[in-house]
């Protein structure tokens, strides 16, 4: 009977798949966060606040965290026998392992890893072991080479140990299959002990039959509760005002440092997107009309004047040009809505 | 420790050496045919070797140091990793081609330095030319020179290139080398050797027509794993010489992990490593796990702790409440006594071991051969019941004890026979009566011919008395009393006999197949916390997030966060209420909804503590805590952005979990 309620519950979660994935209609109301009248937070504050907010359940998570510790030195001892360990669960580990190191490896070689970091590679990992643990300089062809020294003078050398300790195994830049096959050998070397922490949910499925044996894991599992601080700060979420899109406070920036005329060109040409937003196939202004309306403005005299000063937001990143059907090159401005309109009111204001 | 990284090391190197014992036979094979593929087109051999990749890089040293010492100093073994494009093929080919000839001549220091030098610019030709100066030195050379002591004949040995994992390789630089080679196979004796993880077919998948026409395949199949894991249980587990042992519900996770998941003896081998760490890390009482001579010191040195310890074992208690209540008294509070009954336990729990391999191997000699298999194919299964209790009292058993009174008298001599012979070669002195008893029984089934033959002559003189009386009533009644003799017969000698010996045997697995779980002290030899050993090796690190973000009050010992059934109570931490809400959604999420969502809960869940502060610092604080939650979760891989829709996040999972 048992078999067949699992069976059906299998059934169950099949079924919900193809439920969730059978109809490419979504049914989402069409609110944006632009509707909301709040600002967007940007990191310093989203910091800020949440270091005044207080953390639920203090306690509880102490004494979490005091039964993992009581584990430390089982760890050491299965590290020593040739198992590595990798640390699951939901919370932020880096603080456990940051123990871990401070109470245990104080006094070897040790040499911890933010996978997290967003531009980590496996070469600056190779590298940091060739250069600070063994003393040596220069260059390798490939990190194969370095591996395969890395091993030789680990083998030669018996005395030699070496504690890696890696936050996010399965972060966006160690996850890589490379990365991890050298990883994977690396850990494979008897003298070096490698302690790691996953988070992702399908991370396992970084590791094939080959990449297991060779990291031999041991798996704990730890769950902390810890906010992913550190980690998430390199997580460009949605809600905060992301770098890499251009946002208010870089466009007025941008903006204060040119000449009027350049301000004006600018302005025109956001107003006439605004005009138009409610226009969906809006293509953009073509460049023979915004030259025409800028003439009429008295902002430019000549026609290379005017490309001179689009190659200049082009190269800030702040139009767009885009050639239609008909051969035309037409205008945009690559920022939200709102986004403009705030400019434009913030503008108004300052003149 | 000290014990316990010796049993280590024993337990391994017995294993090391099983296994390179194993293969040995399927080397010989291999090598024997290098030797004649001598000068054909390229000879290369298919070793099919099955999934458990990880099993393999033993076989694959095994067969380059047996290569080495009989035939051929040049083998070179590539990986796939090491292979990306010819030309690192070719680099890794001419440095591990060169590296064994200095290895294997050991000559002087010019020839390593010719090495490094050539490392930089490896070719075919480069080789080629390196193979002939290496080959003139040795023809010039004496026969009796190393390397062709074994070999004379050849004045040119073969270059063995082995490739570990024929379906990592990618077809393209496998085909060029194919080619490249076939060109100067006159110059270069070439011998490949794949190792297949699949099936032959992928030979013929990976390598066109034209390439593979160019191979000469024979094919050679390796031992399955599955044989790999019986002949292991059987020298690792059934063996009295190890102290250690495994309780069932560990080795039934070890076999399921093995069978169900990686087919990988190798993890077998760490798992069963991971259990005696934890064995010995972890139960104090684990010094006394050791060979029958050292006990006695060990006992001695106990301290009055451990001591205590014993007391507290639970199978001990047990044996406690049995005795009479004056050794109870003195088991309980004098210490020097309790060591002498301990000494006297222990020694009993070795003596039980021995027994219960030699009479285990004797049962499975009789269920083995039974229809259908009740009690298992093979022997780990028979230990595995045995273990789990008594084995007596399962089905399984009736039935297959049903079965064998059915034997037939060949197959019932023969099994004897091997029983006794089991009993023969295990050195227990307690047998030397069954042995006895046993060959009794032979004896009693050689008198038994005699008569069977005798018992033929009967039958057939009432089939003719038959025959003679045609009268159809008088048929009828001989029919019917001859029905009536042979239910209510006297049953057969031999059937009597058979039926005996199957008692006897029914008795002796009573006796001494009683599982370990009844016996006292046997914590101190039996590991049995499957639980752990699963955690470590088979993790589940999805379940894990599942029911810490489901159930945080499993984790967090707190009254606020209990509550019935599936609902989550508002006062749980942002992610765990961000993380329900998010289930009730479909693939795509809208995030002012979803903040909205949860600031209403979390609201609630403040309203009665909170009024004073205003509502928009509350409001920031409350987005904010809502970012650090989404973006948590898209840390773990629950959502990812979507460019679909404007602020919206996809789901990456379905369903409840």
């Amino acid at each position: 009977l048992a078999k067949k309620t699992k069976e059906q519950k299998m059934d169950n979660l099949v079924e919900e798949y193809f439920e969730a994935h059978s109809s490419s209609k979504v049914l989402t109301s069409d609110r944006t966060l632009q509707k909301l009248r709040k600002r967007r937070l940007n990191q310093q504050t989203l910091h800020d606040l949440l270091k005044n907010a207080p953390l639920a359940y203090a306690a509880e998570i102490r004494d979490l965290n005091q039964q993992h510790e009581s584990l430390f030195s089982k760890w050491m001892l299965q590290l020593h026998l040739g198992f590595n360990i990798v640390l699951y669960g939901l919370g932020s580990k880096r603080d456990l392992l940051e123990k871990f190191r401070t109470s245990l490896l104080q006094d070897s070689v040790h040499l911890v890893v933010n996978g997290y970091f967003p531009s980590i590679t496996v070469r600056s990992i190779l590298n940091s072991i060739t250069e600070e643990v063994l003393d040596h300089i220069g260059t390798f062809h490939s990190p194969l080479d370095q591996l395969e020294f890395i091993a030789k003078r680990f083998k030669e050398d018996s005395s030699l140990e070496l504690y890696v300790l890696i936050h996010n195994l399965d972060s966006q830049m160690l996850r890589g299959e490379r990365s991890q096959q050298i990883l994977a050998q690396l850990s494979s070397l008897p003298s070096i002990y490698l302690i790691a922490s996953i988070d992702h949910i399908n991370a396992p499925l970084m590791w094939d039959q080959a990449k297991l044996s060779l990291y031999n894991w041991l798996w704990y599992e730890t769950t902390t509760f810890n906010p992913y601080v550190e980690e998430t700060s390199y997580e460009n979420s949605l809600l905060v005002q992301q770098s890499g899109s251009l946002a208010l406070s870089s466009l007025t920036h941008v903006l204060h440092s040119l000449t009027l005329n350049a301000r004006g060109i600018f302005r025109l040409l956001a107003q006439h997107q605004l005009e138009k937003k409610d226009n969906p196939s809006y293509p953009g202004l073509s460049f023979q009309d915004f030259y025409q309306q800028c003439r009429e403005a008295f902002l430019v005299n000549s026609d290379l004047t005017l490309r001179a000063q689009l190659t200049e937001f082009r190269d800030h990143k702040l139009i767009r040009t885009k050639r239609g059907a008909d051969g035309v090159e037409y205008l945009l401005i690559p920022v939200d809505d709102s986004t403009l309109t705030d400019f434009l009111e913030k503008e108004d204001e300052d003149v | 420790q000290q014990i316990q990284e010796d049993l280590n090391k024993q337990l391994l190197g017995n294993l090391v050496s099983f296994l390179s014992r194993s293969h040995s036979e399927f080397q010989e094979k291999t090598t024997e045919w290098t030797c004649r593929m001598k000068f054909r087109e390229i000879p290369s051999a298919a070793l099919i070797l099955g999934v458990n990749v990880t099993d393999h890089d033993m076989t694959f040293r095994g067969l380059s140091d047996v290569l080495q010492d009989n035939i051929t100093p040049y083998v070179a073994l590539l990986e796939a990793k090491d292979c990306p494009g010819i030309k690192n093929l070719m680099q890794k080919l001419m440095g591990q081609l060169m590296k064994c000839d200095v290895d294997v001549d050991s000559l002087e220091d010019e020839d390593c330095v010719q090495v490094s030098q050539n490392r930089i610019r490896c070719s075919m030709s480069s080789l080629i030319s390196w193979y002939k100066s290496v080959t003139k030195k040795t023809d010039s050379e004496t026969p009796s020179k190393k390397r062709n002591s074994s070999s004379r004949y050849w004045q040119s040995p073969p270059v063995v290139v082995i490739f570990k994992d024929m379906e990592s390789f990618t077809t393209k630089v496998l085909q060029d080398f194919i080619v490249i080679s076939s060109q100067h196979i006159h110059e270069l004796p070439l011998v490949l050797i794949f190792g297949i993880a699949t099936s032959p077919m992928i030979i013929h998948r990976l390598l066109p027509h034209s390439v593979s026409s160019l191979l000469c395949i024979e094919l050679f199949q390796s031992l399955s794993c599955k044989e790999h894991l019986s002949t292991i249980i059987d020298k690792l587990l059934l063996t009295s010489r190890f102290p250690f042992k495994l309780g069932e519900k560990v080795l039934q996770v070890l076999i399921n992990i093995f069978l169900y998941h990686d087919f990988s003896v190798q993890n077998f081998i760490k798992g069963f490593q991971l259990c005696i760490v934890e064995h010995f890390y972890s139960q104090p009482l684990s010094v006394l796990c050791c060979q029958l001579v050292d006990i006695k010191k060990r006992v001695y040195s106990l301290s009055h702790d451990q001591c205590e310890n014993i007391r507290r074992l639970p199978s001990f208690r047990r044996y406690v409440e049995k005795q009479e209540s004056g050794k109870q008294i003195e088991l309980l509070t004098n210490d020097s006594f309790l060591k002498e009954e301990t000494e006297k336990l222990l020694e009993d729990l070795h003596v039980y071991h021995e027994n219960y391999v030699s009479i285990l191997r004797c049962l499975h000699v009789f269920t083995s051969s039974l229809p259908k298999y009740p009690l298992g194919k093979q022997i780990r299964e028979l230990h595995c019941a045995c273990l789990e209790n008594r084995v007596w009292e399962t089905e399984e058993y009736e039935s297959s004890l049903q079965l064998a009174r059915m034997l037939n008298k060949t197959d019932l001599v023969s099994m004897l026979q091997q029983c006794v012979e089991i009993l023969m070669s295990c050195s227990g002195k307690e047998f030397d009566k069954t042995v006895e008893k046993l060959k009794e029984f032979l004896i009693q089934f050689q008198n038994l011919e005699a008569e069977a033959s005798q018992e033929r002559d009967v039958s057939v003189l009432s089939q003719k008395e038959l025959q003679k009386k045609t009268d159809l009533y008088h048929l009828q009644k001989t029919l019917l009393e001859l029905k009536e003799s042979r239910r209510s017969k006297k049953l057969t000698k031999f059937e009597m006999l058979r039926f005996e010996v199957v008692d006897y045997i029914d008795s002796l697995v009573r006796k001494y197949l009683v599982p370990a779980d009844d016996r006292t002290l046997h914590e101190i030899m039996y590991f049995n916390a499957a639980a752990v050993l699963r955690g470590h090796l088979n993790a589940a690190p999805r379940t894990a997030l599942h029911t810490a973000l489901n159930n945080p009050h499993w984790y967090l010992k707190n009254q606020a966060l209990k509550c019935d059934g599936g609902g989550i109570s508002n006062k749980a931490p942002d992610i765990c209420i961000v993380y329900k809400l998010h289930l009730e959604c479909g693939r795509l999420i809208n995030l002012v909804d979803w903040l909205e969502a949860f600031s209403t809960v979390v609201t609630a869940a403040e309203e009665p503590n909170a009024d004073a502060a205003s509502s928009d610092q509350v409001d920031d604080i409350i987005h904010a805590r809502f970012i650090r939650a989404v973006s948590e979760l898209e840390l773990l891989g629950f959502i990812k952005p979507s460019k679909q829709k404007t602020d919206h996040v996809a789901r990456l999972t379905w369903g409840g979990c």
